[in-house]
């Protein structure tokens, strides 16, 4: 699957997009948030908090318990700050 | 009559004025119209200007899910939802929503729904540039923000 990062994830990741393969046993949105942390100091200082991290599935919103099995493109980000 | 939201997300500024009498024109049903336009404000003298960064794709589909949210809780005639990215300097247009309906209830109550939910769950992010060449970082999401949207949860 494809992942993206927006804003301050990206620039701590310090990749706008990557093509990952995770685990069977990674699950969930949390479960992966855990297995992106550990790719990398970039990664680690991005996913540090996951409860400052957003993430949407195919451009939906999803909670950090959905599920990523059928998942083409899981973006990652920081609370919106639009209008 | 199934009313068609006008959305865009786009980098060029835009017209208010325009996209208000293009809800307007050519009937004679609409007695409110309401257009809100959220600027750039600089603060204290040292924004030099907003990066507006966005997700394409999901951005405009979020939009059309609250417009057609919006479109079934309040009478509406006509709504137009037009969205910036990218540079934007103090005193520039960021955001526009212009909601037509026969009476100015719905029109006002849609159109604070809306701003309501772009400030909270449209996927834009800000970033300030001071005039020194600095960044001084990612705008923080805001509680108020976050309350403001939640009054509407049903």
């Amino acid at each position: 699957m494809k992942a993206i990062y927006f804003a301050w994830v990206r620039e701590r990741v310090g990749l706008s997009e990557e093509e990952i393969t995770p685990p069977r046993e990674v699950e969930t949105v949390r479960q992966l948030v855990d297995w992106l942390a550990a790719r990398g100091d970039g990664h680690a200082a991005a996913f540090a908090n996951p409860k400052t991290i957003r993430a949407a599935i195919d451009k939906t919103h999803v909670a950090p318990d959905a599920p990523i099995a059928n998942a083409r493109e899981i973006a990652f980000f920081p609370p919106m700050t639009g209008g | 009559m199934r009313v068609t939201p006008t959305i865009r997300v786009q980098a060029g500024d835009f017209d208010s004025a325009r996209e208000e009498a293009l809800l307007t024109q050519r009937r004679r049903d609409v007695g409110a119209v309401v257009a809100f336009t959220g600027l750039c404000r600089d603060e204290n003298g040292t924004l030099a200007a907003l990066e507006l960064e966005h997700y394409p794709g999901m951005a405009e589909e979020e939009i059309l899910r609250f417009a057609n949210e919006a479109l079934l809780r309040w009478r509406l005639l006509g709504l137009t939802i037009i969205h910036r990215y990218g540079v934007i300097r103090p005193g520039e247009r960021i955001v526009l929503v212009v909601a037509a309906a026969r009476h100015r209830g719905d029109a006002f109550a849609a159109a604070e729904f809306l701003m309501d939910y772009l400030k909270t769950r449209a996927p834009f992010w800000k970033k300030e540039r001071r005039i020194d060449g600095s960044d001084s970082g990612w705008v923080a999401a805001k509680s108020e923000d976050d309350a403001a949207a939640s009054r509407w949860e049903r």
